[in-house]
């Protein structure tokens, strides 16, 4: 899990934590720009990775995998991304229910208390029949 | 395509992000329409095959910034200071289209919706709403 064609053409990289928490880091390239002038990297991506991020957030809080997909998804850019510096991801899968999973992420620099960016998103099961044994008994509240 | 569509479409292919995800840029009669061919590096789910929701949000981010440019909002580059994208069906591997418009055009900040279809305009994908600063800095 982690890896799709398009997050492995932006150079992503999945970092392995061993707890609840998804992580992905994004090393500088060219390709990420959006303002030429500045350097500062297309907020597309930053949405991009977070939507990711918080997917994978949702896949390693399931007993089993089980397919779903993105319901909606909202950013809040706090400031832009340095240039030439790699940006890190979080995601956290704050609550698994019958339907929809809701994740919490964050995109940063430096520290994850000084943000690029926040995210909230919620995914939906696509799957047939109940998703009961999804769910973790001791899982995420 | 008049010339000043023409001059934000060559702007908007040249943005590095943007031509790796291969988005063209047309002008239409409400102001920009935006086109992203499918390719298979931007794929998010192998089995179906779909393309990336992050994908989409890029592109609708894209289609804003477009029309924003075309509205002679806010030069250079407006900045996003949030987004909300609804995903409202799978999307495929078909070439997708987008357009936006601004909602509400304030001193500081404007409101902007987008929307992205495949075959029929009438069944969109995704869209998005968000919130541009016009003020630098």
């Amino acid at each position: 899990m982690g890896k799709t064609p398009f997050t492995a053409s932006l150079g992503a990289e999945v970092l392995t934590g061993g707890d609840d928490v998804a992580r992905l880091r994004l090393p500088w390239s060219e390709k990420l720009i959006g303002d030429p002038a500045t350097g500062i990297v297309h907020g597309g991506v930053i949405t991009a990775m977070l939507d990711h991020c918080c997917g994978m957030a949702v896949g390693i809080s399931l007993r089993k995998p089980a397919p779903y997909a993105t319901l909606d998804l909202r950013i809040d850019y706090m400031k832009p991304a340095e240039p030439r510096r790699e940006i890190f991801f979080e995601a956290r899968c704050v609550k698994i229910g019958h339907e929809i999973a809701f994740t919490r992420g964050c995109a940063f620099q430096t520290t994850a208390d000084d943000p690029i960016a926040l995210c909230t998103g919620a995914f939906m099961f696509t799957g047939r029949g109940s998703l009961a044994a999804l769910i973790p008994a001791d899982g995420p509240v | 395509m008049t010339d000043e569509q023409q001059t934000i479409a060559r702007l908007i292919e040249a943005l590095p992000y943007c031509a790796h995800l291969g988005i063209r840029a047309h002008g239409g009669d409400t102001g920009m329409l935006l086109e992203l061919p499918f390719s298979p590096h931007l794929i998010g789910n192998q089995t179906i095959p779909a393309i990336h929701g992050g994908v989409i949000g890029s592109f609708l981010e894209t289609v804003a910034i477009a029309q924003v440019l075309w509205e002679g909002a806010v030069r250079p580059t407006p900045r996003p200071v949030n987004v909300t994208i609804d995903y409202l069906r799978t999307g495929r591997a078909l070439t997708s289209f987008g357009r936006a418009e601004i909602v509400k055009q304030g001193r500081r900040v404007l409101n902007v919706h987008a929307r992205m279809w495949q075959d029929d305009e009438a069944k969109p994908v995704a869209a998005l709403q968000g919130h541009f600063l016009i003020a630098s800095g």
